[in-house]
């Protein structure tokens, strides 16, 4: 498998007040994400899982150690266009990443700036709008849809871009669980459909159910990192991170504790009830 | 127990005359009881946002009432100021209403508008400050300077601090992390629990409002779906799953248990409850 | 509520008026001023008018709608009508109370000016009406390129134009919000005086200006990231381009400023 993104001893550090000694984000992060994966990276507030998401494609640079884009370093500043186009960013208020006022104007944003010849953009606009499923929607004004649709918008504008990777910081923290539902559908079909690779920040855990892998941020550092299996049997460790881990494995950890014989690793609410009822029968 | 709000046959119409015309509210009737913990549920454009508006008077119904302890609030449209301090509404994202230059006098705006000054208000402002866990060395700092969760819990205390009988609250809890989320919930309850004040939760979570309120409203469509206590409204799954709103995890997997011939009350909502229920079919040994 | 103010509101369409390319549009609505303030006689402005009917005639925007328009202007309608009503010398006086006196000349002029404003705002408005405001900004754009060769910074302003274009409902709809906020904790907007409701505002501008600052911030990033390094080597969705009507609308604009100048000179 090749390798999209990978990260060296990464640090970062917000400018500090002067006077006062710079905080650390990111104190050493070393990770690879593999081309076509799908990666969630969960962590509290203040995590530095915003912070690593943003180093991704150069909005942050590192003060420590190297972030490598297929192969480019992002501290090397003719690459930073090349960087950007391959490393989409969706973020969290929708509001705020919409630059104009029709649906298709702001999809054809990034390919405007690349310099894509008009019947180019005119084709990407339309296939990205189909592949987030708001064809219907090419001529509205972006402010009068709701928050889940803006938030495909902003996913159909990365896409225009033709990117490799899309980086989603938290993009579903402030949509409502139907919107939520409508972004997270439609970036596992990206994935799947054209095999670009996601990074899905957040800190919702239902969220990461469905992914290849999870990382979970603590304190600037890599806590935990697997598939999310491996990530949400460690209850005692999740929640001493201030994190929560589906009731599913709350429940079978508190059997467990009871002497039920079950296994932990039973998170969709299908496979918890099939164990259960397995242990219940044997009994 | 006496209900403190009656909402009578209420109905907001926005648009009236033109070709937007649609009614966000039509024709809601319930009643909220002194010291109830209340949770209301509806996805967005459910008619939520507009209805806790009416109980405050930020919005005037198109038809019918609200009853704040019997009486119309807009008996006398003067006074509907007088309503706002006995009927506190938090929005949602509150944070983005600081504006004083101190964490103290933002929270002392509404309690200074009603006209309380000297040590009353300054008890208000601290006693507030206290329950939603805001410290006194926080107080004088600017609200700019701290953190999310922090001003999410000044915006609060800044309500609070009006004494009302009755707190609003629009998704007090959105775009916190889980450990954010828990901490101010409990401050609500703590909140809920000293003060035996009427608490209206309105959320997009069903497991929040499972965990926490004793009754609940589900809203569809610009109407009431259904009402009542938690294990009457989780036992109706198949109607909410219908109008597009989720039932608490452990209530579908308490369902899926059923349909594998465990004996399992469907409605339950809690872990601790369905651990329970478990431990003791295992116990008596018999799936039926 | 503050929702349903409407800043130079287009109304979709699919007329000629609506299908001409924005520059020639603009550039049409420059020749009808001109023209406009060349006329002089009743003949000159009646033929101002008859053009603004046929225009306004052909994109099928209601009467309504362009009358609406000058709600906003009533004042200075009637402010600049008895100015020149009253106080214009004349070599007869129609009327005359104590020191106000209505002159031939005054009341000749008052009408013409009153008349010179509507068909003034009426017409900016019919450009507002049938062109939206993102190929309004990329007609002057386009109009304007010639400029950027003294460096005038043509391309920022417009991205300028365009994004303050589509902020705009945000910031009205945020504004609503915090005055609610503010007026569920207590904050009166009605009562007071002069000061004490320019106090009340506080309440609202300071998060609202906080909240435009962050907005901001959050936009470059998000444009950032989408590539955007100004308006070098930047292609464009839609493209502008001439088209027959275009010289046609044109060439018709020209006559009837020539005609109108004409006219003038006559004294019509």
């Amino acid at each position: 498998m090749k390798t999209m993104i990978e990260t060296r001893e990464l640090r970062f550090a917000y400018p500090a007040d002067e006077g006062k000694e710079p905080v650390f984000a990111l104190r050493g992060v070393d990770i690879a994400i593999e081309k076509g994966s799908f990666t969630v990276v969960l962590g509290h507030n203040g995590s530095g899982k915003s912070t690593l998401a943003k180093t991704f494609n150069a909005v942050l640079l590192p003060v420590g150690g190297k972030v490598y884009v297929e192969g480019m370093d992002t501290l090397d500043e003719n690459l930073l266009l090349a960087i950007r186009q391959r490393v989409g960013m969706v973020f969290q208020n929708p509001d705020n990443q919409i630059v104009a006022n029709v649906v298709e104007e702001d999809v054809a944003f990034a390919p405007e700036n690349l310099g894509v010849p008009t019947e180019e953009i005119r084709r990407r606009v339309d296939d990205a709008l189909k592949a987030v499923g708001m064809s219907e929607f090419v001529t509205h004004a972006p402010h009068l849809l709701s928050g889940g649709q803006k938030q495909r918008i902003a996913i159909a504008g990365v896409i225009a871009m033709q990117p490799d990777c899309i980086v989603l910081d938290e993009a579903t923290a402030m949509l409502d669980p139907i919107g939520r539902q409508e972004v997270l559908s439609t970036i596992h079909k990206l994935n799947r459909e054209k095999g670009i690779t996601v990074v899905l920040i957040t800190h919702h855990m239902s969220e990461a159910e469905d992914a290849d892998r999870i990382i979970v941020m603590d304190d600037g550092r890599v806590a935990m990192d697997g598939t999310p299996k491996e990530v949400f049997t460690q209850v005692e460790e999740l929640r001493s991170m201030g994190l929560t881990v589906p009731d599913t494995v709350d429940l079978l950890d508190r059997l467990r504790h009871s002497g039920v014989d079950v296994p932990l690793d039973a998170l969709t609410v299908e496979a918890c009830a099939d164990v259960i009822a397995q242990a219940i029968a044997r009994n | 127990m006496e209900p403190i709000l009656q909402i009578r046959n209420l109905t907001h119409t926005y648009g009236v005359g033109t070709p937007f015309q649609r009614s966000a509210v039509e024709g809601m009737s319930f009643d909220v009881y002194d010291g109830e913990f209340l949770g209301v549920i509806g996805h967005t454009g459910s008619g939520k946002s507009t209805l806790i508006q009416h109980l405050n008077g930020l919005l005037k119904p198109t038809s019918g009432q609200v009853l704040l302890r019997g009486r119309d609030i807009w008996a006398e449209p003067k006074k509907i100021r007088d309503v706002r301090f006995k009927v506190g509404l938090v929005f949602q994202y509150p944070e983005y209403q600081l504006f004083e230059e101190t964490v103290y006098k933002d929270i002392a705006f509404g309690p200074a508008n009603m006209g309380k000054t000297g040590e009353e208000l300054d008890r208000c402002v601290r006693e507030a400050a206290r329950l939603v866990g805001v410290r006194d060395d926080q107080l004088d700092k600017s609200p700019f300077e701290l953190s999310g969760g922090q001003k999410r819990r000044v915006a609060l205390a800044g309500v609070m601090a009006m004494e009302p009988d009755v707190l609003v609250l629009d998704e007090p809890t959105a775009g916190l992390d889980p450990a954010g989320r828990e901490n101010l919930m409990a401050n609500i309850r703590d909140y809920h629990r000293n003060k035996n004040k009427t608490i209206i939760l309105v959320s997009h979570s069903m497991d929040e409002i499972a965990q926490n309120v004793d009754r609940i409203l589900v809203l569809k469509n610009a109407h009431v779906l259904m009402s009542g206590v938690p294990a009457e409204v989780f036992q109706r799954a198949e109607e909410l799953i219908s109008a597009g709103l989720d039932v608490p995890q452990v209530t579908r997997v308490a369902r899926a248990l059923r349909e594998r011939g465990l004996d399992i009350d469907p409605a339950v909502y809690t872990v601790e409850a369905l651990e329970k229920q478990l431990l003791a079919l295992r116990k008596g040994g018999a799936a039926c | 509520m503050l929702k349903d103010i409407t800043l130079g509101q287009y109304f979709p369409g699919n007329t000629v008026a609506h299908k001409l390319d924005p520059r020639t549009k603009i550039l049409l609505v420059v020749l009808y001023i001109v023209a406009l303030f060349c006329a002089k006689g009743i003949v000159t402005y009646a033929v101002m008018g008859l053009c603004l009917a046929v225009c306004v005639r052909i994109s099928k925007v209601g009467l309504k709608q362009l009358v609406r328009g000058l709600k906003p202007v009533l004042f200075i309608l009637l402010f600049t009508g008895i100015l020149n009503l009253f106080f214009t010398p004349g070599d007869r006086y129609l009327v005359e109370w104590g020191f106000l006196r209505i002159s031939d000349v005054g009341l000749r002029n008052a009408i013409f000016m009153v008349l010179r404003i509507m068909l003034l705002i009426m017409g900016t408005f019919l450009l507002t009406y049938t062109t939206s405001p993102i190929s309004l900004t990329d007609g002057l754009e386009r109009l304007l390129n010639g400029l950027k060769k003294l460096r005038v910074p043509v391309h920022e302003l417009a991205m300028m134009m365009s994004i303050a274009l589509r902020f705009i409902p945000t910031l009205i709809e945020e504004t609503d919000k915090i005055m609610s906020a503010q007026k569920a904790r207590g904050a009166d907007f009605e009562s007071g005086n002069l000061i004490q409701k320019a106090k009340a505002l506080i309440p609202i501008l300071v998060p609202l200006f906080i909240s435009a600052f962050r907005r901001a911030d959050e936009l470059a990033t998000a444009m950032e990231c989408r590539c955007y390094h100004g308006g070098e080597g930047r292609t464009k969705l839609h493209v502008l381009q001439y088209a027959r009507r275009d010289y046609i609308a044109l060439l018709l604009g020209v006559l009837v400023m020539v005609l109108v100048m004409v006219l003038a000179r006559f004294g019509l």
